[in-house]
């Protein structure tokens, strides 16, 4: 069976090929069906896979499968090849599942769109990059994978690109990622000059007494550099809540079940690297925490749904990091699967609403919609009760041991655990405004007639908001007298089958003693790290403790947001509005990585397009001004240059002369 | 002023004897130039056939010999190349013609750059009215030029061969009768390459007045056996000969005639200098410096190319971001190619100059399928080439965007492409070396050079019409006149589209015969 490894990648790829050499031709929906049978038939081959590892012996559950050697160059080759374990194995069940419910949701949701087919094609290669990222058995396939989904998450954030907006939000997460790309190669570097392989398994056997701690600290801190970027933390998480620019779909599927976790992956791994890397991990650890905490806080005051979610996603995807940075992998992976299920469900759940609603994405033009979507809202519930950490649903159970993992790491951990806390708190309270805000609180918000803002600088926000939120609308209006409706099955489908997720997969790996902790289990022979378990008294306390504060953040936003007693400007403050000013301090400020790279390049853009419209003269105005000085196109210039070259050369030798 | 006397010039032993003739003429072994004897019989055949017929031929038949006569070059190389692999290298003619693998190569590279260049120039010609053979009697002399001076062994065969190269190209550039740009390149390009030769000449020329020998096996033998108090004299031949090689290179600050040749050069003469004299250029750097004083005076030259490498990334990676015009973009992307290059050389090891003959492969296929879909956006007049002439190309010819896009990912580095791996290679080699910073530099440029591609395929792909209001629903419209593929420059793409993804995806047999190819660069008998 472990012979048909390829076929896990090669199936969406021959779908991708299929596509864009025939999608126009087979339209709507057939492109879109096409594109949803080949996941589904890698998801079968996943299935398969899991099946044959199973039946070998624990110690035994690691196949690779070479396909031919790629770079062959003394003593350095790289090979084409899979690598099938454990980890790798539950990744690709996640992904291709998931991956599949959503092209199926995407038939209904992309319908009428002019570039149907493109959609299925850019998802389709998205899906083999991220499996060729997961299954690649050496750091640069998932290099290649890395990148592929890069480059598939900037195309379809700027789908409709007709929008400034769009195409701008996708450059930003262009230039963001490209810095943490940055880390990802010099990574591979070292790890390639100090061990002398970047295939996994020999660098996790050679790792041990193979590598200094210091070496192996950079090396972990530039791959979790290149992690921050993929996976949207402190410093770089800027691009991601722009990225809900592209259709919801992809919001669902790349930036919060999939690609977005690949930092977690990636360090997940390398975890016989992380253990060498002495106080990387604490960075990591803190870095995740911190990002989880301004993700929560922000979160707290968007009025965007989508953008809701971006924050939530961000700020869970921050707690994976402080479980991996704690060394409990397996807790970040069990949060990872338990989070691809409900975040996938919400977002797909916020674009029922976003199509039942006319396209409109303000939650504070929502309300009672749950008279109207009565399966949405169904569903809707179960994702916020498993996000809000809520027994029995599957977010509590992850949560928990994240939790748990960090009261266990070190002298520092009950200060993470509060923190961690907190923030359970805040997700609770901002997913639970989230849906009173939009499903319940009696009132009927659109039927009302807008109110206009009094103060000139809201009323300027609200224009520019409008303004971003504009690319989903689509020409649509919401009018007073819209009626939301129920999407069609290809859409609730989905809806109901992640619900039933989000409820149960939580039973992969509960807390109740070593025969059902089949996760741990199962991912133990790629995780060599054992971790000391605490004890079931401490357990007990720190669950109660984190259901206690679930119910309390639900029971003041409900209070706030569907009982409307209290007022929520004293909650919604602007700096959370804003992510404590990050991304803008970037760009006004700091002139940092993210927003002031792609504000010089947004501009020249600009620049290049206007030149063209008021003619050469521009052009070559702006051509002369960056190059005025040397490139005058003056025979004389060029020829002083070779000779100021031969002089500067010449300066140089006579310094080394070795004269007598 | 030298400690050990008297030189070990390399003489024929005739001249020594005082009863032979006073001009020893050495045995002429006519295999070991056969490829630049075959590209130069071919080039010369051309002009007179055509003289001789009295109705002008047509024009697919001025292509077709071009492409017969540089592939019966490639073929011409199988022989010496087992021959090479099976005695080891040697040098003829009284030393001043080496035959080794590593000319061998680079022959073979300059031969590729001339077909893919004369099947360009062949649509090219018939759409701008130009049809001549000239231009492919230029090229192929100019080729023969290349590999003559890719298998020099002596600093005025070297000499000669690059005039040979050069005088044809700087005709080549100004071909182009119609448009004054081109005739402006032409006498650019002439001006300042002579300037540039007169550096080289008196680089040689000093270089004799420290060595003795004009021979590099003499210079390298007599620096291994000699040591010189008073080096002034050599060190400045050294330097005089990098301007003269790096302006061939285009490296920079010796490069600012690049964009403006390139730009006003008819489209597939640009694909030819930009691959070919590239090409034989770096082959005269590689075996004078690395091979010749690289055993000796490594630590003085290696300075200087280092710092040729880091500006050139630099410069042509920065420069192109801020260009509009799409061939000028080019020309900058190929001036901080030649960075990497450089590094090669500079890294002065096997590893390094595999490493450097291997980027010359994938980037001939890779620029001359670029520079080949820039011949046809050109259209009529080979002048429509601002990044907004590539505004909606994928709408209107998808084919052609596809293929450019996946040059322009090749360039920037992608894995799967052969950019990616000649890239990897080269910063390996110097990482080898323990050139750190030069390889944090190296990839920062390609990460800074990754996003001028960008900007191009974002052109093609998504680009609204220009000037369009923002958040416009308008498609964006391809402008102009329809773009024509011809069968020949279809094919051309083709080939290099193949060869780019080829050395990416099986790059094996490739750096099997440039390690051998290194192995054999040796001087010497």
């Amino acid at each position: 069976m472990a012979d048909v490894l390829w076929l896990i990648p090669a199936l969406p790829l021959a779908g991708f090929v299929l596509l864009m050499a025939f999608g126009r031709r087979l339209g709507d929906p057939l492109a879109g069906v096409v594109g949803t049978l080949t996941v589904a038939g890698s998801f079968v081959v996943s299935l398969f896979a899991l099946f044959d590892l199973n039946s070998l012996p624990t110690d035994e559950r690691v196949v690779q499968q070479t396909l031919f050697t790629w770079i062959p160059a003394g003593g350095f080759s790289v090979d084409i090849g899979f690598l099938s374990d454990p980890l790798t194995i539950t990744m690709c069940l996640f992904i291709t599942g998931i991956a599949a419910l959503i092209h199926l949701y995407s038939i209904g949701y992309m319908a009428g769109d002019e570039n149907y087919s493109k959609f299925f094609v850019y998802l389709n290669l998205f899906v083999a990059s991220m499996l060729l990222l997961v299954l690649g058995d050496n750091l640069l396939l998932t290099f290649l994978g890395w990148e592929g989904v890069g480059a598939c998450s900037y195309l379809l954030i700027s789908f409709w690109f007709t929008d400034e907006a769009n195409a701008s939000a996708g450059k930003k997460a262009f230039v963001t990622n490209r810095i943490g790309d940055f880390g990802f190669m010099v990574g591979t570097f070292l790890v390639w000059m100090t061990l002398g392989s970047i295939n996994y398994l020999e660098i996790n056997e050679r790792v041990h007494g193979g590598i200094a701690a210091g070496t192996a600290t950079a090396i972990v801190l530039l791959f979790f550099l290149a992690a921050t970027g993929k996976s949207a933390q402190l410093p770089l998480f800027v691009w991601l809540p722009d990225a809900m620019a592209g259709p919801t779909p992809v919001s669902a599927l790349i930036h919060a079940a999939t690609m977005v976790t690949s930092g977690i992956f990636l360090l997940t791994r390398l975890n016989p690297l992380l253990e060498e890397a002495g106080w990387a991990n604490d960075v990591i650890a803190w870095v995740g925490l911190a990002t989880a905490l301004v993700a929560a806080l922000a979160a707290v005051a968007q009025n965007d749904i989508k953008k809701v979610l971006a924050y939530s996603t961000i700020s869970q995807l921050g707690y994976m990091f402080l479980a991996v940075g704690s060394g409990a992998f397996v807790a970040g992976v069990f949060h990872m699967i338990t989070h691809a299920f409900f975040k996938a469900l919400l977002f797909l759940g916020s674009g029922a609403v976003i199509a039942a609603m006319a396209h409109e994405q303000d939650m504070r033009r929502y309300g009672n919609l749950r008279k109207y979507l009565p399966i949405t809202t169904v569903t809707f519930v179960v994702g916020w009760l498993a996000i809000s950490g809520v027994p029995p649903f599957a977010g509590f159970w992850s949560k928990d041991e994240v939790l748990a993992a960090a009261w266990d790491n070190g002298p520092a951990g009950p200060v993470m655990w509060a923190i961690g806390v907190v923030i359970a708190l805040l997700t609770a309270f901002y997913m639970t405004r989230l849906v009173a805000m939009t499903f319940f609180g009696g009132k009927e918000r659109w039927r009302e007639p807008e109110e206009l803002p009094t103060d000139p600088a809201e009323a300027a926000a609200a224009e520019h908001e409008a303004y971003e939120d504009a690319p989903d609308a689509h020409g649509h209006h919401l009018t007073p007298e819209h009626t939301p409706r129920e999407p069609n099955w290809t859409m609730t489908v989905p809806l109901v089958v992640l619900g039933v997720f989000a409820t149960v997969i939580g039973l992969i790996n509960l807390p109740f003693g070593e025969k059902v902790d089949y996760l741990a289990d199962w991912l133990d022979p790629t995780l060599a790290h054992a971790h000391e378990a605490l004890s079931a008294g401490i357990l007990a306390v720190l669950a109660a403790v984190a259901i206690v504060v679930a119910v309390v953040g639900i029971a003041v936003a409900w209070r706030v947001y569907a009982q409307h007693k209290g007022s929520p400007e004293k909650i919604e403050l602007p700096a959370f509005e804003h992510a404590l000013y990050i991304d803008d301090t970037y760009a006004a400020v700091v002139g940092g990585p993210g927003e002031a790279a792609f504000d010089g390049v947004a501009t020249f853009d600009s620049e290049v397009v206007d030149g063209a419209v008021n003619g050469v003269g521009r052009l070559t105005q702006l051509t002369g001004r960056a190059v005025s000085v040397f490139q005058s196109g003056f025979v004389r210039a060029y020829a002083l240059a070779v000779a100021g070259g031969a002089v500067v050369l010449l300066v140089f030798v006579v310094m080394r002369m070795s004269s007598s | 002023m030298i400690i050990q006397v008297p030189p070990t010039v390399p003489v024929v032993p005739e001249q020594l004897d005082p009863s032979a003739v006073p001009l020893a003429v050495p045995e002429i072994v006519w295999s070991a130039v056969a490829p630049a004897l075959v590209l130069m019989i071919g080039g010369i055949l051309l002009l007179t056939v055509v003289s001789l017929v009295r109705k002008p031929l047509p024009s697919w038949f001025h292509a077709t010999w071009t492409v017969a006569t540089a592939t019966a070059a490639i073929c011409a190389t199988v022989p010496l190349w087992q021959r090479v692999q099976d005695n080891g290298a040697s040098s003829e003619m009284a030393g001043t013609v080496g035959l080794d693998g590593f000319s061998l190569f680079v022959t073979g590279v300059i031969c590729v750059s001339v077909i893919l260049a004369a099947l360009l120039l062949e649509g090219y010609l018939r759409r701008e009215d130009l049809v001549g053979p000239e231009w492919y009697v230029l090229m192929l002399l100019s080729a023969s030029g290349g590999v003559v001076m890719a298998s020099a062994n002596d600093l005025i065969v070297l000499f000669l061969g690059l005039e040979i190269l050069s005088v044809a190209v700087y005709v080549l550039a100004a071909m182009h009768s119609r448009r004054t740009s081109s005739q402006e390149a032409g006498l650019k390009y002439f001006v300042l390459g002579a300037f540039s030769s007169a550096f080289l000449l008196y680089g040689i020329a000093l270089t004799y007045g420290a060595t003795g020998s004009t021979n590099l096996a003499g210079i390298q033998t007599f620096l291994a056996d000699n040591v010189l108090v008073d080096n002034g004299l050599l060190l400045a031949g050294l330097a005089f000969m990098l301007v003269g090689f790096g302006f061939k290179v285009a490296a920079v600050p010796f490069h600012m005639w690049a964009p403006d040749v390139y730009q006003g050069a008819p489209t597939p003469v640009s694909a030819y200098m930009a691959a070919g004299v590239k090409a034989a250029g770096f082959a005269g750097l590689l075996r004078v410096f690395v091979t010749t004083f690289g055993p000796t005076y490594r630590e003085e030259w290696m300075p200087m190319v280092a710092a040729l490498a880091v500006l050139s990334l630099v410069v042509g990676s920065v420069m192109a971001i801020i260009q509009t015009n799409v061939k000028r973009m080019l020309a900058y992307s190929s001036i901080s190619h030649a960075g990497f290059i450089l590094l090669g050389v500079a890294a002065a090891s096997d590893a390094g100059t595999s490493a450097a003959l291997f980027y010359l492969l994938v980037y001939t296929f890779m620029v001359a399928g670029s520079f080949g879909v820039v011949t046809l956006i050109g259209r009529k007049g080979d002048g429509r080439h601002s990044l907004e002439d590539y505004r909606g190309l994928s709408r209107a010819r998808p084919g052609l965007a596809l293929v450019f896009t996946v040059f322009l990912l090749a360039q920037s580095g992608i894995p799967l492409t052969g950019g990616f791996l000649a890239k990897f290679y080269v910063i390996g080699a110097i990482v080898d070396e323990g050139l750190y910073a030069l390889a944090a530099v190296a990839m920062l440029t390609a990460v800074i050079s990754a996003f001028l591609y960008l900007r191009v395929i974002v052109a093609m792909y998504f680009a609204g019409p220009a000037g369009a209001e923002e958040g416009s629903e308008e498609p964006a419209e391809f402008a102009g006149p329809p773009v024509r593929i011809p069968a020949a420059a279809g094919l051309a793409l083709g080939l290099a589209l193949v060869g780019t993804l080829a050395l990416g995806i099986v790059p094996g047999p490739a750096t099997e015969v440039t390690r051998d190819a290194t192995a054999e660069l040796t001087v010497g008998n």
